[in-house]
């Protein structure tokens, strides 16, 4: 049966969509299986009143993005360009988020 | 409806033949395709699990901050601040956060250090963060010692470490006593970093943060749905930005798509005239060569997702890694809880599959439609 190309190719492609599907089955049990230490890390957010996740530790403005004050990447002196490498992946003021209160 | 299956059958075996006949060509086509989708499966799955957990974790973060600043700069609050506050109708209750940065120069590396409200610690001790533990090599019953800012240096035993799987909000942690905080940082009785605010009725939390800023001009009210926003915020834009870096392959491989697909070589072109010669039909031809573009772009779309899953869930995603590090030393390690949706699939095989396909049909349709001699002949 496999001689001829078209079901060898149905047959890579069965098995790569069977590893797709148990990448969806793979997520729902990775899910449930996370979701005690997410409510955990919930629990610890919620006792400590934590703001931020701990993604970038090199400077403050990185480290809470949502505390820090809006143009702190640029307090060293005014015309300093932001100069950590995390700063290209996170906004210098991010639009929209401040517009109502500040 | 038996017939048509055999019939396409037939055709998909003569493409097979026709691609195995160009073999190095197709395969490295494949390759460099599952590549590209291997990479915008990679940053779409990973940003999609970071935006969705760190989201879900911060619906529990306070409703409002409120921080005070001179000058521009966040500055100390205040004890006339609290009796302010507390006058304020609607506020459920009012809590004062103290916490701050040190830099710690061994690792070369800035820690965040806080007094829990909600857990007692005795002078002389801390918790302290995953990280601390596997890059500091702090364990429990281990001692530290810091240098303070007025160079006085004070030695604290650890007595717990905050569990591991909190590790993406806590990686950096150094909990202690009020009283080793305020000695430690020099920091004034009475003033504390900032205060967080519980609202009674959630939909006033807009009001409040207005009424605040009437009230104390100088003070910077931060709400929970701007936390959750600037995240939001942040990670489309750090998806938009690796992507932004990765337009260049993108273009690369469009470019080599098109350049495949649109410039027929001469074998391909007489290829065509040939099977019309033999009496194929201008419709077999198109069928043919759709089968051809479409083995090509699903096998990659099928391998590169899977691939891009076990790079993201099971390994943690190292390819990236480095740009998402950035210079920091303290780096938590986080296990993600895969968020994959049936919109971000269709988007990504709308974005991969469709195009090659089209691109590889127009050219052939024209030449599929003139005279086989003409084909043959050019």
């Amino acid at each position: 049966m496999l001689r001829r190309p078209s079901s060898r190719l149905f047959t890579i492609w069965i098995i790569a969509l069977v590893a797709m599907t148990a990448s969806f089955v793979d997520a729902w049990r990775l899910a449930r299986t996370n979701d005690a230490a997410i409510e955990r890390t919930a629990e610890l957010v919620e006792q400590l009143r934590l703001t931020d996740p701990v993604l970038f530790t090199e400077a403050r403005y990185t480290r809470h993005p949502t505390q820090a004050d809006l143009h702190s990447a640029f307090q060293s002196h005014p015309l300093a360009l932001e100069h950590f490498p995390s700063g290209t992946l996170i906004p210098p003021t991010i639009r929209g988020a401040y517009e109502r209160l500040d | 409806m038996n017939d048509w299956i055999e019939r396409q059958r037939h055709l998909l075996d003569f493409t097979l033949t026709s691609l195995a006949r160009r073999k190095t060509k197709n395969i490295g086509l494949l390759v460099v395709f599952t590549l590209l989708v291997f990479v915008l499966a990679s940053v779409s799955l990973y940003t999609q699990a970071l935006r969705s957990e760190a989201v879900r974790v911060l619906e529990q973060s306070p409703e409002i901050v409120v921080q005070r600043l001179v000058a521009g700069r966040h500055d100390l609050i205040p004890p006339d601040y609290l009796v302010g506050i507390g006058r304020l109708r609607g506020v459920r209750s009012i809590e004062t956060r103290l916490w701050g940065y040190y830099y710690d120069p061994v690792l070369k590396a800035n820690y965040t250090l806080m007094v829990p409200r909600t857990r007692t610690i005795e002078q002389g001790e801390i918790v302290v963060g995953p990280a601390l533990e596997h890059t500091r090599g702090l364990g429990t019953n281990t001692g530290i010692s810091l240098r303070a800012y007025s160079g006085e240096l004070h030695t604290f035993l650890v007595t717990d470490v905050l569990p591991h799987e909190t590790e993406l909000m806590s990686a950096d942690l150094v909990l202690m006593n009020e009283d080793d905080f305020r000695r430690f940082f020099n920091f004034p009785d009475g003033h504390y970093t900032d205060i967080v605010l519980s609202v009674a009725n959630p939909r006033e939390v807009r009001n409040i943060g207005l009424k605040l800023m009437e009230m104390l001009p100088d003070a910077r009210p931060i709400l929970r749905e701007e936390v959750l926003r600037t995240y939001n915020s942040i990670y489309a834009w750090r998806e938009g930005l690796l992507l932004a870096l990765l337009s260049a392959s993108i273009l690369a491989f469009g470019i080599l798509a098109w350049e495949k697909s649109t410039g027929l070589s001469a074998d391909e072109r007489r290829e065509i005239g040939i099977l019309k010669a033999i009496g194929w039909e201008t419709g077999d031809v198109i069928r043919m060569k759709f089968w051809e573009g479409f083995v090509i772009a699903f096998s990659a779309f099928l391998f590169g997702y899977v691939l891009a899953y076990v790079h993201v869930f099971y390994l943690r995603f190292f390819l990236f890694e480095p740009v998402l590090k950035g210079w920091a030393v303290l780096y938590p390690r986080f296990a993600l809880t895969p968020q994959i949706d049936a919109m971000q699939l269709i988007t990504l095989f709308i974005f991969t599959v469709v195009p090659y396909v089209a691109a590889v049909l127009v050219p052939i349709w024209r030449a599929a439609t003139t005279d086989p001699d003409t084909v043959m002949r050019s």
